[in-house]
C-alpha cells in the first residue's frame, strides 16, 4: 500500500516533469525558427508552470467540471452519503465531497490532489441499479483510490495530457484546413513553425494515448478492487456491481478518452467484444469479478475455520 | 575514533526518536479510532428513543420489545470497558432487528416517512459502527505488533505502552439492520 502511494506520487511528478521539457522544447523550436530569441522558451516555461499549477490545485475542478457533475448534500442522497461516510471511517480517510452525474449509464470516479482534497462522482444511474452493498463495494474502490494516491496521477494525467492531445488535435485541423493558405508568405517562420509542430503532434498523438494507460497502470484497478473489498470485508459487493456495470452497454456521454481512465469501468465501452486488449485502460471485468470471487471464496473459508 | 563514537551515538539517537514517533503515532491513532466508534454509538443511541416513540404509535402493545430495546440502549450507554461495551453493543443490535422485524407486521409504520428515515439513518449508524470498529482493530493489530516486536518491544515497556484490547463481535452484528421475521425470537435469547 505505501509502496503503491510513493510510487504514484513519484509518476505524478515524472508527468509533470515530462510536460515541462516537451512544452520548453517546443517553446525552443519556436524560439529557433522564428528568431523570437530565447523569449520563447520563457514562454514555454511560463505556460508550463501554469499548467501544472493549475493540473495540481484545480485537476479535480476541470475532471468534475468536464464530466457534468454537481455536488450533493446528504438530504438529498442519505443512504449514498452513509455509505461513503462509512467507508471513509473504515479507511480512516475524512469524507470526499460527493458529486452526482445526471446519466443513467452506471459509473463511478473519484479525483482530487490528495485524501484530504479529494471528490468522489456517482452517476444517478450507478444510484438507481445497484443495492445498498453493491454501492458500498463501488464506494470502497473508489475511496482505495483515494487512499493510494491514484487520484492524483490520473488527474494530473487529465489535465497535462489532456491538454497536449487537445492541442495537437487544434494544431493538426488548422494545419490541414487551410491554416497557411493565406499566410505562408508573410509570416513563413511561423507558417513552418506549426507545420513542424504539427507532424510532431501527429507522430505524438499515438504515443500520448499510449502515455495515458502506462501513466495509469491497468493493475491500479484490480489493487483498488482488492483494497476496496478489503474495506467492505465483503468482495461479493463489488463483484455484483462489476456484473451489473458490464452488463450495461449504454456508454457514458460526458467521458472522453482523456477522461476514461478514471472512471470504475470503462465509459467509452469500446472494444466491448474483446475479452483482453492491450490497448485498453482498463482490465477485462469478467477477470475483475474473478478475482473477486477468489477472495470471497478464501474469505469464507478462514471464516468457517475459526 | 572519538568521532566514530559521537557518530554511532547520533544515529542511535535519531534511530530512537524515530521508533518512538512511530510508537507514538500509532497509539494515537488507535485513540482517534476509539473515539471514531464512540461518536457512531452516541449517535445510534440519539436515534432509539425517537425510533421507538414512532414504531410506539403504531403498535403500542408491542411492550415487550420496547422494554428490551430500553435496556439494551442503557445498558449499552453505561457500559465501561472495551470488552463490556462489545458485549452491550451486540444485545442492542439484536433487540434493534426484533424491532425493526415487529415493525414489519404495521403496514401503516413502514409507510411513515418518518420511520423510514430513522430506519435509513439507522442502518447507516451501524454500519459506520462496524466501519469503525474494524478501523479500531486493524488499528490495534498494527499498534500491537509494533510494541511486541523487535525493536519496539524494548521503547514499549520502557515508556509504559501497553497492549490495547480489540472490539470483538459476533459476526450477525456486522450485517446492516435487516428485517427478518424469523430473526425477533432467536436473537433475544443470546
Amino acid at each position: 500500500m505505501y509502496k503503491q502511494i510513493s510510487a504514484n506520487k513519484r509518476r505524478s511528478w515524472l508527468l509533470i516533469i515530462l510536460f515541462v521539457i516537451l512544452l520548453a522544447a517546443l517553446g525552443y523550436i519556436f524560439s529557433t525558427l522564428t528568431y523570437f530569441g530565447p523569449a520563447g522558451v520563457v514562454i514555454a516555461l511560463i505556460v508550463a508552470g501554469a499548467m501544472t499549477f493549475t493540473s495540481f490545485y484545480y485537476s479535480d475542478k476541470i475532471v468534475l467540471k468536464i464530466s457534468g457533475a454537481r455536488p450533493v448534500d446528504k438530504q438529498e442522497y442519505p443512504h449514498l452519503y452513509n455509505s461513503v461516510e462509512g467507508l471513509a471511517i473504515a479507511a480512516g480517510l475524512p469524507t470526499p465531497k460527493m458529486y452526482v452525474i445526471n446519466d443513467s449509464a452506471p459509473n463511478a470516479f473519484a479525483t482530487g490532489r490528495d485524501p484530504e482534497h479529494a471528490a468522489m462522482a456517482i452517476t444517478t444511474g450507478l444510484l438507481e441499479k445497484l443495492d445498498r452493498l453493491e454501492l458500498e463495494g463501488v464506494v470502497a474502490h473508489e475511496m482505495s483510490h483515494i487512499k493510494n494516491y491514484d487520484i492524483r496521477l490520473s488527474s494530473i494525467t487529465v489535465v497535462l495530457v489532456g491538454a497536449i492531445a487537445l492541442l495537437s488535435d487544434w494544431l493538426l485541423r488548422s494545419f490541414f484546413w487551410g491554416g497557411t493558405r493565406d499566410r505562408d508568405n508573410n509570416n513563413g517562420g511561423f507558417g513552418i513553425f506549426i507545420m513542424i509542430v504539427g507532424i510532431i503532434l501527429a507522430i505524438l498523438a499515438p504515443i500520448i494515448a499510449q502515455l495515458i494507460r502506462l501513466a495509469v497502470s491497468r493493475q491500479r484497478e484490480y489493487l483498488a478492487d482488492a483494497n476496496g473489498a478489503l474495506l467492505t470485508r465483503y468482495p461479493p459487493g463489488l463483484a455484483g456491481a462489476l456484473k451489473k456495470l458490464a452488463a450495461d452497454t449504454e456508454p457514458l456521454e460526458v467521458a472522453n478518452k482523456a477522461t476514461a481512465h478514471m472512471y470504475i469501468v470503462n465509459p467509452l465501452k469500446e472494444h466491448a467484444n474483446r475479452l483482453n486488449n492491450l490497448f485498453d485502460t482498463h482490465p477485462p471485468i469478467a477477470d475483475r469479478i474473478a478475482r473477486l470471487k477468489a477472495m470471497g471464496a478464501g474469505a469464507k473459508k478462514s471464516k468457517s475455520g475459526s | 575514533m572519538a568521532i566514530g563514537i559521537i557518530i554511532v551515538l547520533i544515529i542511535l539517537v535519531i534511530v530512537f526518536i524515530i521508533l518512538y514517533n512511530r510508537l507514538v503515532v500509532l497509539k494515537n491513532r488507535v485513540d482517534n479510532a476509539w473515539h471514531q466508534i464512540d461518536v457512531q454509538l452516541k449517535r445510534r443511541y440519539d436515534l432509539i428513543p425517537n425510533l421507538v416513540k414512532t414504531v410506539k404509535g403504531y403498535a403500542g402493545h408491542e411492550k415487550e420489545v420496547f422494554t428490551k430495546v430500553t435496556n439494551a440502549r442503557s445498558q449499552a450507554v453505561s457500559a465501561g470497558a472495551v470488552g463490556e461495551q462489545a458485549k452491550a453493543e451486540n444485545m442492542l443490535t439484536g433487540t434493534l432487528r426484533s424491532l425493526f422485524a415487529v415493525a414489519e407486521n404495521y403496514p401503516d409504520l413502514k409507510a411513515n416517512q418518518n420511520f423510514l428515515m430513522l430506519q435509513e439513518e439507522l442502518a447507516g449508524t451501524e454500519s459506520k459502527i462496524a466501519f469503525s470498529r474494524q478501523f479500531y482493530n486493524d488499528s490495534v493489530m498494527s499498534y500491537n505488533t509494533a510494541t511486541q516486536a523487535f525493536p519496539g518491544n524494548i521503547m514499549a515497556s520502557m515508556f509504559s505502552f501497553g497492549p490495547r484490547e480489540y472490539f470483538e463481535t459476533e459476526d450477525v452484528a456486522r450485517e446492516p439492520v435487516k428485517v427478518d421475521f424469523n430473526a425477533g425470537g432467536q436473537e433475544n435469547k443470546s
